[in-house]
């Protein structure tokens, strides 16, 4: 019985409920914050007030003598270490340029000195007795200024490694180009096109916390909204120079991360604090903090110049992007390389470059966030891909249709543009997208909403857009994953794994692969992530990896336990190994069975007694592309420039979905956030560069008020690669919006919008300038 | 339940009031401090249901129903809730024996990461006690205060609703 390659599932692709769902909605699931520990201290942080300014001195002084004040730490108190705060796998493809606190300022927001106090009062009391002696610099704040002769120079320190041209503040840089004709020589139609993107902020609604504390051994315990537990630990290690093997890195419930959590921010600083004080210390980012020092999306200014004949075939892809990345490193190299990697392969053109460029700016800092440069690149390509089908009077959405990467074919650009560094050849296995732009259009009814938008007259006017969207599944040969997986005497199971559930469920995804295997119930499997004492290694919760690498570590751990049940069960059954099937709880062959309590009992107290427990790692060696379709309607008030998104249907190919009602909202969530980002969402700042909207209420995300209606339709395919045919889902749905919105804009009033948001004012200056 | 609505008069002892509340039902006598917010003292006094996701009354996240009306906990003073009747999360049901609107909201795939999820509840059982049968636009508004970053509140709306239908036959005597 080839249990691996099974379809006629029992648990997978079934919605069962998610497995922590009803703790959470009664309150009783813990968060990171959620636990009272004992003479716990409060941290505080305080931050530059300048965007560039060198630190001349601190006096810590008074501040150190507010009672009930522990320690006051600053950059001189902290190993001379620079790191990279991003949590990715090890040597991270980032500078390191950052120190846990910083020895000058490059952004308003900066750290320069952490407190511990018994009470909040008194940290706060503290930090207003920090005297800083600053140096205000020049600062910039324009991606293309910061990187011209002359620009202040952001990172003039010399200690910091692998920045490309610290002197011109290119903080990473990525070119490539693979050419079979001469550059537009057999285009009939070229589009050369500027892009520009904004600052955006994750919103997870918990904010970042981390708690730490020595435990009765000594060992330092970091409890922490983490999605990334083993890089958390290393970087903390490495940050405060002791040892990996004296911290423990503990995940509770997660409220949420996108991507901001992939950050190492509060842990060190936490630690350092504990270690000072011996004390437990907890530090809390208010939600004004998380605005303004914890990650962004990164700002893209995006030239995209296209070719095209007549046919339809797209010629030429000329693609250069400069990355905003504020002013330290972080993810600047993989976003910026996967605005690229993640759009050109979609689209096969004869001529394909890429130059990359990503900046270091006195502005906060860009991170990991849903999408990853992809949503960026994905606004260009989306946008232009219906310019150039206006063009040469092509159908937008046949247009997309003729060109998009097929089941089969490879990419040059697979195998130029990994994350960071080289990536690998690969060719697509499964793809939906076909069925995707079908099923989509159909729920639509496009092509009706199309005939009813003709000869519209009036101040408002209605018009449709779509955008065809891919992503990736993991990063392959590098992300790794690795699970256990124990059998108890009563026949349940402790599945162990580094996987981190952030709130996208994949303790239940998990479950389910493992249930599916062992032919039992998720309410059999007993959960336990990202632990690092506790649970084997996993890169942890991003680049859309957790169901594919993850997923296929935990299948395998499962078959690896499986193996080990069948042979107890047949000796039990006095049958053939090969003839065992393992399905309801029980071990059955033929027509006899017994359940799987009795060949637990049997390893453990009778006969070849041994505990059975499955244990595998997995790296993947392909990263099958998701495939999306969306459409939408909005109408355009040309009077005030109001765009409303009357209707949107976002279809995705995730392969085989392993929990549908759980993908259905990842990808909900994604396009929600996505049109939010699109319509609204923009971090503001001053001239002096200071965040001037650091709270919800001046920022605004969307609520359930200003949802439009949207739908998600699952297209399902089987991906040979993935655990039971999936692929990966929580990302790709983000990348939509911003182009299936500019598209419908311009059908609905003929401007184009090359800026987002697209806010009433932008829309009707367009407008006005049209006219 | 016939507590005087309001103030009443509260002692300073050390610098600390007493206060008397109703928490899910049971009589609580708790010091605060005068400057001290009602969601820091729930989540001191263990109601960590209620939780802080902005502390500036845009988020929602922090709902308890106060005198059975839907309230941000971060927006009030602690020593503000003497004599009054509070419900957090905890007081409406347990993993054991849910309340049917947390049956509801697992049930539909409405709980994400489920840090909105206690505010959302709560506000839905507010909604439900003075309109048992709300159509989805209805549902929507309810939620309209309670921000969720990952759900798109597609399945959340479904679970108001269902919640809605879960009551009305457990009211009518069948199982929800």
């Amino acid at each position: 019985m080839n249990v691996s390659d099974k379809k006629d599932f029992t648990v997978v692709n079934h919605s069962v409920e998610k497995i922590d769902a009803l703790a959470l909605a009664c309150g009783t699931s813990q968060f990171t914050d959620d636990v009272d520990i004992r003479g716990m201290l409060v941290g505080r942080l305080l931050y530059s007030p300048h965007a560039h300014a060198r630190i001349k001195r601190i006096d810590t002084r008074a501040a150190k003598a507010v009672p009930g004040v522990l320690a006051v730490l600053t950059h001189e108190d902290l190993p001379k270490v620079r790191l990279t705060t991003a949590g990715q796998g090890y040597p991270e493809p980032s500078p390191y340029d950052t120190f846990v606190l910083s020895e000058k300022a490059r952004y308003v927001g900066d750290r320069v000195a952490a407190v511990a106090a018994e009470t909040a009062e008194a940290a706060e009391e503290a930090l207003s007795k920090i005297k800083v002696d600053y140096e205000v610099l020049p600062a910039v704040f324009d991606t293309m200024e910061a990187m011209k002769e002359g620009a202040p120079v952001i990172h003039d320190e010399t200690d910091s490694k692998n920045i490309p041209d610290a002197g011109h503040n290119i903080c990473a840089k990525f070119d490539f180009e693979v050419k079979e004709s001469e550059w537009f020589s057999e285009a009939d139609v070229v589009i050369d096109q500027w892009y520009k993107t904004q600052w955006a902020q994750h919103c997870a609604l918990e904010p970042h916390v981390a708690i730490t504390y020595i435990d009765g051994d000594g060992r330092l315990v970091i409890r922490t909204s983490t999605q990334v537990p083993f890089h958390c630990r290393r970087i903390t290690a490495k940050a405060l120079q002791i040892s990996v093997k004296s911290i423990r890195v503990i995940k509770p419930r997660i409220g949420g991360g996108f991507g901001s959590k992939q950050e190492v921010l509060l842990e060190p600083v936490a630690a350092a604090l504990t270690l000072a004080t011996r004390r437990p210390v907890k530090i809390e980012f208010t939600r004004k903090e998380t605005f303004i020092s914890s990650r962004t999306r990164h700002p893209f200014v995006i030239r995209l110049k296209t070719g095209v004949r007549k046919d339809g075939a797209i010629t030429d892809a000329h693609m250069e992007v400069y990355c905003d990345n504020g002013a330290y490193g972080a993810h600047c190299l993989t976003v910026m390389m996967c605005s690229g990697s993640h759009t050109l392969p979609m689209y096969q053109a004869k001529n394909s470059r890429f130059l990359g460029r990503s900046v270091y700016t006195n502005l906060p800092v860009g991170g990991a966030y849903r999408g990853f440069g992809a949503t960026q690149g994905f606004f260009a390509w989306e946008s232009q891909m219906d310019m150039m089908a206006e063009k040469i009077g092509m159908d937008p959405v046949e247009f997309r249709r003729k060109n998009y990467i097929r089941s089969g074919e490879g990419s040059p650009v697979f195998k130029a543009m990994g994350e960071g560094r080289e990536g690998i050849e690969q060719k697509i296995g499964s793809c939906g997208m076909d069925a995707c732009i079908d099923k989509g259009m159909a729920a639509f009814k496009w092509h009706e909403r199309r005939e009813r938008n003709r000869h519209q007259t009036g101040v408002k006017r209605r018009g449709l857009g779509c955008a065809c969207l891919m992503q990736g599944s993991g990063i392959p040969e590098v992300d790794m994953a690795a699970a256990s997986i124990k059998m108890n005497e009563d026949g349940s199971f402790n599945l162990h794994m580094g996987a981190t559930d952030l709130g996208t469920g994949s303790d239940t995804v998990l479950a389910q692969i493992a249930a599916e295997v062992l032919g039992v119930t998720v309410k059999d499997i007993i959960v336990l992530s990202s632990d690092t004492d506790l649970t084997p290694f996993d890169v942890g919760a991003y680049a859309s990896s957790t169901t594919f690498i993850s997923g296929n570590a935990v299948k395998k751990a499962a078959l690896h336990c499986r193996e080990q049940i069948v042979k107890v069960a047949a000796k039990i059954l006095d049958v053939r190994a090969e003839e065992v099937d393992l399905k309801d709880g029980k071990a059955v062959a033929g027509g006899r069975s017994c359940p799987l309590s009795e060949v637990a009992n049997t390893a453990f107290y009778y006969h070849d007694q041994h505990q059975i427990m499955g244990m595998a790692s997995h790296i993947a060696q392909s990263s099958p592309p998701p495939f999306a379709a969306h459409f939408t309607e909005v109408e355009v008030d040309t009077e005030t420039g109001q765009v409303s998104v009357l209707d949107y249907v976002a279809t995705v190919d995730c392969g085989t979905a392993i929990n549908p009602t759980l993908a259905e909202g990842q990808n909900d969530g994604a396009v929600l956030n996505g049109l939010s980002y699109a319509l609204c969402e923009e971090m503001n700042f001053s001239p002096s560069g200071a965040m001037t909207n650091a709270s919800f209420r001046d920022y605004k995300i969307y609520t359930s008020g200003d949802a439009p209606p949207f739908k998600t339709i699952l297209i399902p395919t089987y991906e040979a690669d993935g655990p039971f045919g999936a692929k990966s889902v929580s990302e790709i749905g983000i990348n939509g919006p911003q182009p299936a919105i500019a598209n419908a804009v311009y059908d609905a009033v003929g401007v184009r919008l090359f800026e987002p948001p697209f806010t009433p004012e932008k829309v009707l200056k367009a407008l006005k300038a049209k006219r | 339940m016939t507590k005087t609505k309001g103030r009443g008069s509260v002692k300073a002892v050390d610098g600390l009031i007493d206060i008397v509340v109703e928490i899910n039902g049971k009589d609580r006598k708790l010091k605060v401090a005068p400057g001290e917010y009602l969601l820091d003292a729930l989540r001191r006094e263990g109601y960590k249901g209620a939780k802080k996701g902005c502390d500036n009354g845009d988020c929602g996240t922090c709902t308890i129903l106060l005198d059975e009306k839907p309230a941000l906990s971060c927006m009030m003073f602690a020593a503000q809730a003497h004599g009054r009747r509070i419900v957090t999360i905890e007081g409406l049901g347990t993993t054991d024996r849910p309340h049917p609107i947390q049956q509801a909201f697992a049930e539909t795939g409405a709980v994400q990461c489920g840090f909105c999820i206690p505010g959302m509840i709560l506000v839905t059982k507010a909604l439900l006690d003075e309109n048992p049968d709300p159509d989805e636009r209805q549902a929507r508004r309810a939620l309209d205060g309670n921000l969720c970053r990952c759900t798109g509140y597609v399945k959340q709306v479904s679970a108001v609703l269902l919640s809605a239908k879960k009551l009305k036959s457990s009211k009518k005597g069948a199982k929800p």
